[in-house]
């Protein structure tokens, strides 16, 4: 009827009213808008046909279409174990210097382990495998439990003072703080240590250390300092240190002793997965 | 005879409450289990006392015989709110765009634990969603409703405890998150204590609101209104649902949600979805309906659409929650409910759009004149942008690419920074003048290099998180020929290092727009108003 005030820019009628100065016009639902909103609304019907969509008493609406995402996930995973399984198959009928030696094995397992080590191993030892401060490099030729093929297999199933009941377990006494030795000659047996690599250590009696080395520390680490990878006892004499080899890191470690830890991965990965990484380990560059 | 004045029924009520608020806070510091606990009551009992003196104060300065003045629009709360938000935006961009660097350059967590990215992350969220977000829409609610409705805003003091009490809200959760105290629930993260205390806050904000709309004094009620007030009460209802807990000890700060699991989960979703949609949404489209055809001087486009897709968007936005858990334990009937309701959410959303932007028609010049117009389209714009965006990102199919990465991030902050940061940006450029009486703003290049500042930092986070978001999900489902994941967790981490840096700097760009709206709004403030000028005859130019 045209009984509301017109607006002159777009000639529509407003609805009469005016609110601090703000009128609305009588404009009519854009069809696109209209159009579009049913579309959505149509789609979404036929979307509730086939899928499932509604809760009922005890069930639900299962759909047409038989969808579940549990199906979708077997099939994927059977997928991808059927593109794993010949090599994976072979990888575990193969000895470890098997892999070593043949080339699409070797290729099979580093495929394998870059993720794995990537997902499990880089939060400690790094990306590069470098190690820091209380995780070991892996990608130099020292070992604390051995750097043969065979030797790094068993660290990683069973890690180190961890659950596994073959776990590794290296116990160096806390030398200070269980009052084994006096003070003074914790600082000798540091001097000692630190001088086989070149260090020193303030005040310290070089030659009683090397006395009180022998009556202490040999047991484990050897006559000659060179440590003994069946203990787990590191080599003293090649500047490597987990720790630290400055002065004072030595003498906290001779003092309280370090208790590390690994995971024991049996059981956590898969045993392909376990060798796999064993070889990639070792061909880092250090294996033995 | 001296004739002697009186406290108002108000005034006493309030002092009463306050004052049992006080000793409650009291005897709980002094049994409290926790020193968070001890603390926040010690803060709540220096809040009550200074809200007692305050009345005091107001009832001493008041003339014999007379009661408060109640004349004209009450804009005092409104004032205090603006400057409140600017004050919480510019804290919450902060904090933001410093853990934008802690992603970035992670030393600059500096091994303290007050300042890790996992406690700043909700004071980030929190100070720019419920601090800034949450003063200027009271503030401009309590704006809206009274001059659309020609009426003086309800309650004498009722107006000033939403005011204040939101306030300490914020400032409990906030310090809370500092000291490690959270309920773990993203965007509700605040305690038992404050959840509660929040309640009493937001029933009052209702009571003010809806005692406005009764006393008004036009026949129909605007639309700006119906967007404030579903949001108000939504936002009561997902408060109460997502925060039903028990308290440990009522003397300490640690309670337990009653739902566990999925159930939790869900509660959780529905909360979260639905603050975005209504605290996010709604609420800001109301802003954007009155600010918008005030602004622009044009009558809102389709009164029709207005009705259509404001009830569109309340029925439909509740559902879809799911759209936040597709992929997970929640059943798949419940994911495909989320899902379709998203996508059903895309016209109802862009009918705000459609309304906001033809509302300009005959006025689009201002968008080369007004700088403020500019940046209340271009938050409308950045609306349109993400309510499509979010439609598209519940589909399974595509979610599954894009859930769990910064995808997710940057659609938030185009929806937070374009929208929401935006729409209030130019609703605070409108309201300083108009509040303080002044002809206009300090500088309206100013607010040009706002515009431009805030605008390039935001399409650098957001750009920056697509590029990231979208590569780290083709990363994270990348396989092998021979069947093994191509990459390591890790490797995708540093792969996102520069995206990660082009965002930090996008944040910068944005907080330095913030700034200079600081230093705009401050002179405008600073300077004379117009009522004063009109007495110096001598600095008015030659007509």
């Amino acid at each position: 009827m045209g009984t509301n005030k017109l607006d002159e820019v777009t000639g529509t009628e407003t609805t009469g009213h005016e609110w601090d100065g703000i009128a609305e016009l009588n404009t009519p639902l854009p069809r696109w808008w209209v159009l579009t909103f049913w579309a959505t609304f149509i789609w979404s019907i036929g979307y509730w046909i086939v899928y499932p969509a509604f809760p009922l008493m005890n069930s639900y609406t299962k759909g047409l279409g038989n969808y579940t995402e549990r199906a979708v996930v077997e099939e994927d995973l059977s997928k991808l174990n059927a593109m794993r399984a010949e090599s994976a198959k072979k990888l575990m009928g193969a000895s470890l210097e098997d892999i070593k030696n043949n080339t699409e094995l070797l290729n099979f397992a580093r495929a394998m382990a870059t993720p794995a080590f990537g997902d499990n191993c880089a939060p400690c030892h790094g990306t590069g495998a470098s190690g820091s401060k209380g995780f070991p490099n892996l990608n130099d030729d020292d070992w604390l439990w051995g750097g043969t093929l065979e030797d790094i297999h068993q660290t990683i199933k069973v890690g180190v003072r961890d659950k596994h009941e073959d776990t590794r377990v290296n116990d160096m006494p806390a030398f200070g703080k269980d009052e084994v030795l006096e003070p003074k000659q914790i600082t000798d047996v540091a001097g000692y240590v630190l001088s086989l690599s070149g260090g020193k250590v303030d005040g310290a009696d070089v030659e009683a250390g090397k006395t009180l080395f022998a009556e202490n520390c040999a047991s484990c680490h050897g006559e000659d300092a060179k440590g003994m990878t069946e203990m787990g006892a590191p080599n003293l004499t090649d500047n490597i240190w987990l720790y630290g080899g400055d002065a004072k890191t030595v003498l906290a470690t001779i003092n309280g002793s370090r208790k590390g830890i690994m995971p024991t991965w049996e059981g956590r990965l898969d045993p392909a997965t376990i060798k796999a990484l064993a070889v990639y380990v070792h061909t880092l560059g250090g294996g033995k | 005879m001296a004739q002697t004045k009186s406290f108002r029924m108000g005034e006493g009520a309030l002092i009463i409450v306050l004052a049992a608020l006080f000793l409650m806070c009291v005897f709980v510091v002094s049994n409290a289990h926790d020193n968070v606990m001890a603390f926040h009551m010690a803060v709540g009992a220096v809040g009550a006392l200074l809200g007692i003196f305050a009345v005091f104060r107001r009832y001493q300065k008041r003339a014999n015989g007379q009661g408060p003045d109640e004349t004209g629009y009450n804009e005092g709360v409104v004032k205090a709110g603006v400057l409140i938000s600017i004050f919480w935006g510019v804290a919450g961009f902060l904090i933001g765009d410093y853990i934008a660097w802690e992603l970035a350059f992670p030393f600059m967590n500096l091994d303290f634990e007050m300042i890790n990215f996992g406690r700043l992350r909700p004071l980030h969220t929190s100070a720019v969603i419920f601090a800034f977000g949450g003063n200027i829409l009271i503030a401009s609610s309590f704006y809206v409703v009274q001059r659309t409705n020609r009426t003086r805003l309800a309650g004498d003091l009722a107006p000033w405890f939403v005011f204040w009490g939101y306030n300490m809200v914020i400032l409990l959760a906030g310090t809370g998150y500092l000291l490690g105290v959270t309920h773990g629930h993203e965007y509700a993260e605040p305690e038992w204590y404050v959840d509660w205390w929040l309640t009493v806050v937001w029933v009052v904000y209702l009571l003010v609101f809806l005692g406005t709309l009764i006393k008004r004094r036009e026949s129909h009620i605007y639309v700006a209104n119906w967007f404030y007030l579903s949001f108000i009460v939504t936002i009561a209802m997902l408060h109460l649902g997502n925060n039903i807990a028990i308290p440990v000890s009522l003397y300490g700060v640690k309670s337990y949600h009653v739902f566990s699991g999925v159930q939790d989960a869900m509660t959780q979703w529905w909360y979260g979805h639905n603050a975005v949609g209504f605290f996010l949404t709604a609420a800001f489209l109301g802003m954007m309906y009155y600010f918008v055809p005030k602004r622009a001087e044009r009558p809102v486009y389709s009164y029709r659409l207005s009705i259509v897709h404001f009830w569109a968007l309340i029925f439909t936005y509740i559902w879809a929650g799911p759209h936040h858990l597709h992929y997970t334990a929640l059943p798949e009937w419940a994911q495909t409910l989320g899902m379709t309701f998203s996508v059903i959410l895309w016209m109802p959303s862009w009918g705000g759009m459609i309304n906001g932007l033809m509302t300009l028609s005959g006025a689009w010049d201002k968008l080369r004149t007004d700088p403020v117009m500019r940046m209340l389209v271009a938050s409308v714009a950045f609306y349109g942008m993400s309510t499509f965006e979010g439609p598209m990102m519940s589909i399974k199919a595509v979610n599954q690419l894009s859930h769990y990465t910064d995808w997710t991030v940057g659609h938030v902050h185009s929806g937070a920074m374009g929208w929401v940061g935006m729409i209030s940006f130019g609703a605070i450029y409108c309201l300083v003048p108009w509040l303080w009486k002044r002809e206009r703003l300090y500088s309206v290049a100013l607010v040009s290099w706002h515009f431009w500042l805030a605008t390039i930092g935001i399409v650098l986070y957001i750009t920056s998180m697509w590029v990231s978001g979208i590569m780290q999900g083709l990363m994270w489902r990348a396989y092998t020929s021979l069947g093994f994941l191509e990459y390591s967790f890790i490797e995708t981490v540093e792969a996102m290092h520069p995206y990660y840096a082009i965002r930090a700097l996008g944040g910068a760009f944005f907080l330095l727009g913030a700034l200079v709206m600081v230093y705009n709004v401050w002179m405008t403030i600073r300077a004379l108003p117009e009522s004063e000028k009109a007495g110096l005859p001598a600095l008015q130019a030659a007509e």
